[in-house]
Order: C-alpha cells, then sequence, then structure tokens
C-alpha cells in the first residue's frame, strides 16, 4: 500500500542571510557615496596585475579603496598597496568564494565617506562566486586571452552575472592567436549587450576606455542616489 | 567548491523548521535554478555528509531543475532557453539577457517521515 507522502510546504531562500547583509551593504555603500565594482576570474587571469594597474591610474583623481579575497597569502594584498591605494585582504582559508559577511566583518572599521570607489578582488574560481551578492554595484568578469576564446560558453553562469567583462594580456594576443571576434560573440552569446573592453594591464593599452567606462558608471549612480 | 557549505545551509534551516514544528524529516525538497551557480550533483554528495550526525541523518534532498526562463522583448513572453550558452529566444531569435526565472536556490517544502 502506497502513502502519499506528506509534504510540509516552507519555500526558504536558502541564500538568504547573504541577500540579507549584501542589501544591507549596498544601502551602506550608496548612502556613503561609495561605488564598489567587484571582480572574478580563473587564477591566473591577471586580476591582481589589472587591478594594481587600475588603482594607480585611479588614485590622482579620486579616493579609492580595494578588498582582496585570498585563500591563504597576503601577496595579492601586497602586490595591490604598491599602487598606494588602502588595501586590505580577507583571507577566506578554505572558502572558494566571498560572502557578503566577510567583506561586512572587513569594512567594519573602514569610513566609507572618504571613498569615492571601492574594488572588491574575488577568489580565483569562476563558479562559487557566481552565487554571492556581495552588495556591489558592478561585476567585471575578467578573461585573459591565454584562456582562449570558449571560457564564457564553459563558465556561462559567471558571465550572465557579471555586468562587463575585460580581456587581460592582450599584449599576448597574437602570441596565442586569440580570435578577437570569436571571444565577443561567445560572451554576447551568454549576456547579450554586455559591454566588453581589452586591455594591456602590462603596456596600458585599453585601460582608458575602461576608466572612462568606470567613471561613466560612477557618474550616473550618483546622479541616482542624489535625485 | 561550494556545495557543501550550502549543503549545511540547507540542513540547518531544514532542521530549525523542523523543530519549530515538532516533526521528523524524510526528505528536503528544492528548486535548484541552472543559473544558481550550484552544480547538482556535487550538492547532493554533500548533502549526504552534511546530514551526517544531525536529526536529518538519511533523509534525502529531493531537487526539482528550474530551467532559465527569460523574457523575450520581441515576442514581449516569457520563454524557456534551449540552452544556457545561447541567451536567445527560442522561437524567434532575439537575443535577450532578461532572466526571470533560474538562479532560485529555494527549499519548497520538507517531507514527512510517517
Ligand atoms: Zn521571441
Amino acid at each position: 500500500m502506497s502513502h502519499e507522502p506528506r509534504l510540509l510546504e516552507v519555500r526558504k531562500n536558502v541564500l538568504k542571510q547573504n541577500d540579507v547583509i549584501a542589501r544591507a551593504l549596498r544601502d551602506r555603500f550608496r548612502s556613503q557615496g561609495t561605488y564598489v565594482i567587484s571582480l572574478v576570474s580563473s587564477p591566473g587571469a591577471g586580476k591582481t596585475t589589472f587591478l594594481e594597474k587600475t588603482l594607480t591610474l585611479l588614485r590622482p583623481h579620486c579616493r579609492v579603496a580595494a578588498l582582496v579575497g585570498d585563500l591563504a597569502t597576503e601577496n595579492d594584498a601586497i602586490r595591490l598597496a604598491r599602487s598606494g591605494a588602502p588595501v586590505r585582504q580577507i583571507t577566506t582559508g578554505t572558502l572558494c568564494h566571498l560572502e557578503a559577511a566577510m567583506v561586512e566583518h572587513s569594512l567594519n572599521d573602514w569610513n566609507l565617506g572618504q571613498l569615492d570607489l571601492l574594488f572588491i578582488e574575488n577568489v580565483g574560481n569562476l563558479v562559487c562566486p557566481a552565487s554571492y551578492d556581495l552588495g556591489e554595484d558592478l561585476r567585471l568578469v575578467l578573461l585573459s586571452v591565454t584562456e582562449g576564446e570558449d571560457k564564457p560558453l564553459k563558465y556561462p553562469t559567471i558571465f550572465n552575472s557579471a555586468d562587463a567583462a575585460v580581456i587581460t594580456k592582450i599584449d599576448l594576443a597574437a602570441a596565442v592567436e586569440f580570435d578577437d571576434l570569436t571571444a565577443n560573440a561567445n560572451i554576447q552569446a551568454v549576456r547579450p549587450g554586455m559591454s566588453v573592453f581589452k586591455v594591456s594591464a602590462k603596456t596600458g593599452e585599453g585601460m582608458d576606455a575602461f576608466l572612462q567606462f568606470l567613471a561613466q558608471k560612477h557618474a550616473r549612480s550618483s546622479q541616482k542616489t542624489t535625485v | 567548491m561550494h556545495e557543501l557549505s550550502i549543503a549545511m545551509s540547507i540542513v540547518d534551516m531544514a532542521q530549525e523548521e523542523a523543530e519549530r514544528r515538532n516533526v521528523r524529516v524524510e526528505a528536503v525538497h528544492l528548486e535548484l535554478g541552472a543559473l544558481s551557480g550550484v552544480v547538482k550533483e556535487a550538492l547532493l554528495f554533500s548533502f549526504e555528509i552534511a546530514c551526517d550526525g544531525t536529526p536529518l541523518e538519511g533523509s534525502r534532498l529531493v531537487v526539482k531543475d528550474v530551467p532559465i526562463e527569460v523574457y523575450c522583448p520581441a515576442c514581449n513572453l516569457p520563454k524557456i532557453l534551449a540552452s544556457m550558452q545561447w541567451f536567445c529566444c527560442p522561437d524567434c531569435g532575439a537575443q535577450t539577457a532578461e532572466v526571470i526565472h533560474g538562479k532560485e536556490l529555494v527549499i519548497t517544502a520538507l517531507e514527512l517521515k510517517q
């Protein structure tokens, strides 16, 4: 004799705790006028080099800082500190991604009112970070020319969760026969309309266009806050 | 792999709910979106580990896959994506980034021990 299973309806969002903290962070960033950009990529995509270059170029013009998530080492934070911007490390231990609570915790004693832009460098991973809202205004996904054009098709979830893509190490594009059109088509396939920037942090190529985009986004978000 | 910490959250939440209502859990029902960033096989495997030594030990995780539903601006209708590598309307081919469903990671029900 078969029984109908007795079901008790609940409907609970498993990531609710993270989302609640992320929402509070977003409100806090907005009220302090801090525009927040997070960066995700696979390990070795050149995230830290790109961020170091970005911080160095931005620092004369606005107040910038960075939080960097790393499994164990502080190497990235030390490298980023060379830009002269305030940098803080979030050591995640065994965790393969950042969560909103870690960002909240590491910002506890920061005066956000003194910051125009805050960058959050996630742990190198193209899977897990997709699930966690960090309260950021803009999520950047980075891929290097050395990773190949099909990266977006292999990791559509993270590309879909991002707001803009940055193709790094373009000084190496010719050497690795990187096919620009295919890469762009693949990005558009998993995230139609996404802005794509091609940069070399080493030579500085493409950085201007990216920084202009960032300035526009920032300006638009400040208008929204003041209206 | 973040599935283990997600599985642990699921077990915690289900256990809390079960205790509050004074019931025993046979299975946890979950809606899992294709865009949730969570790998089903890894989650199922992690769930067993996460249940060990808790009142939920031996319970099952019943996963309902939620496909990606987008809004097609050309058809003016919601549509189910044919492939997550191709964000365009399966009927007219219009590209769209407007996701309606597919990010779910939701406990929908507890199946109770009889
Ligand atoms: Zn259509």
